[in-house]
């Protein structure tokens, strides 16, 4: 059976967003009233397996995001057979 | 005489000045592709660069090939294992180091020199320096901001100061919790640090204090 999955990683709240900062202060240089910007990473995969759930969580935790400093949410679609 | 190898990934760009840096310092040494094997090596360098190009995150990719299985095993077997700047990125990645770098809190590439206080001398790099001893290296690094959950787990062995070794914010190039520039695991055989001490292995290049930890590491492996 194949898939589709969408995957966003997050740094852990309080952690520091070098690259969302300078965006969000080059929107507030355009006159925008940004408190703040942050910039997640977003992934789409499309895959083949028995047990989708277990292996993007697999995936997550063992290369998509580094549990040290990154939280993960993922949604899955089945694509058919 | 101990051998070494200096694993070479995709991207990876102080290969060659880290094997002349430890030949100086009196090992042999070889250039090891990422796809060969570690068979018969006293110690292993992970050299700087930017393997991947540092996509995803910094050493991410290289942290999950094949070869770092063996790696691994050699660090478990007491060997040493130096991962400098992209290459201290793989052993975080990797979990044989904790913690993770992140990007600078500067948003941009930093590559400067800077001094260092060594914190720790009972390490497989550092029994060449004394406790408390200031030294200088360049560093060259876009992501080197040291973060780890829990810092009591973690083996402090340099620290960014000024030149007297005070370590204050304005010390710090990028953010490091604590100033951190190298860490080592609990047994001392593995080491990881921002600063690139084969760029300052030879008076001709500034200074001569990097080269030290490559004396003590062919001293370590020599056991």
């Amino acid at each position: 059976m194949k898939w589709k999955a969408k995957v966003v990683v997050r740094l852990k709240e309080g952690l520091n967003d070098p690259e969302g900062r300078v965006i969000g202060k080059a929107l507030q240089n355009l006159g925008y009233k940004i408190d703040e910007l942050k910039v997640p990473k977003y992934f789409e995969l499309t895959f083949e397996s028995e047990n989708p759930e277990k292996d993007v969580e697999e995936m997550c935790h063992r290369l998509l995001a580094n549990p040290v400093i990154h939280t993960y949410e993922y949604q899955i679609e089945p694509l058919g057979e | 005489m101990p051998k070494f190898a200096v694993i070479v990934f995709p991207g990876t760009n102080c290969d060659f000045e880290t094997v002349e840096a430890l030949r100086k310092a009196g090992g042999k040494v070889e250039r090891v592709w990422y796809k060969s094997s570690l068979k018969d090596f006293d110690g292993v360098v992970l050299p700087g660069g930017f393997s991947y190009a540092d996509y995803l995150r910094a050493g991410a990719i290289s942290a999950r090939a094949e070869i770092m299985e063996e790696v691994k095993a050699l660090a478990n077997d007491g060997k040493p294992i130096l991962g400098i700047c992209n290459g201290f990125q793989v052993l975080t990645e990797s979990g044989l180091l904790p913690g993770a770098l992140r990007p600078n809190k500067v948003p941009r590439f930093l590559c400067k020199w800077v001094y260092l206080k060594v914190n720790d001398t009972q390490t497989a790099f550092t029994q060449f320096y004394e406790e408390g001893e200031v030294i200088r290296m360049p560093i060259a690094h876009a992501e080197g901001n040291y973060y780890a959950n829990d810092l009591n787990k973690v083996k402090i062995a340099f620290q960014y100061s000024d030149e007297k070794g005070n370590i204050r914010d304005d010390t710090n190039p990028n953010g490091s919790l604590l100033n951190i520039a190298g860490i080592s695991n609990e047994k001392g055989n593995v080491l990881g640090m921002m600063p690139h001490p084969e760029r300052a292995s030879d008076r001709f290049l500034g200074s001569e204090d990097g080269l030290r930890v490559f004396k003590s590491m062919v001293e370590y492996a020599k056991r």
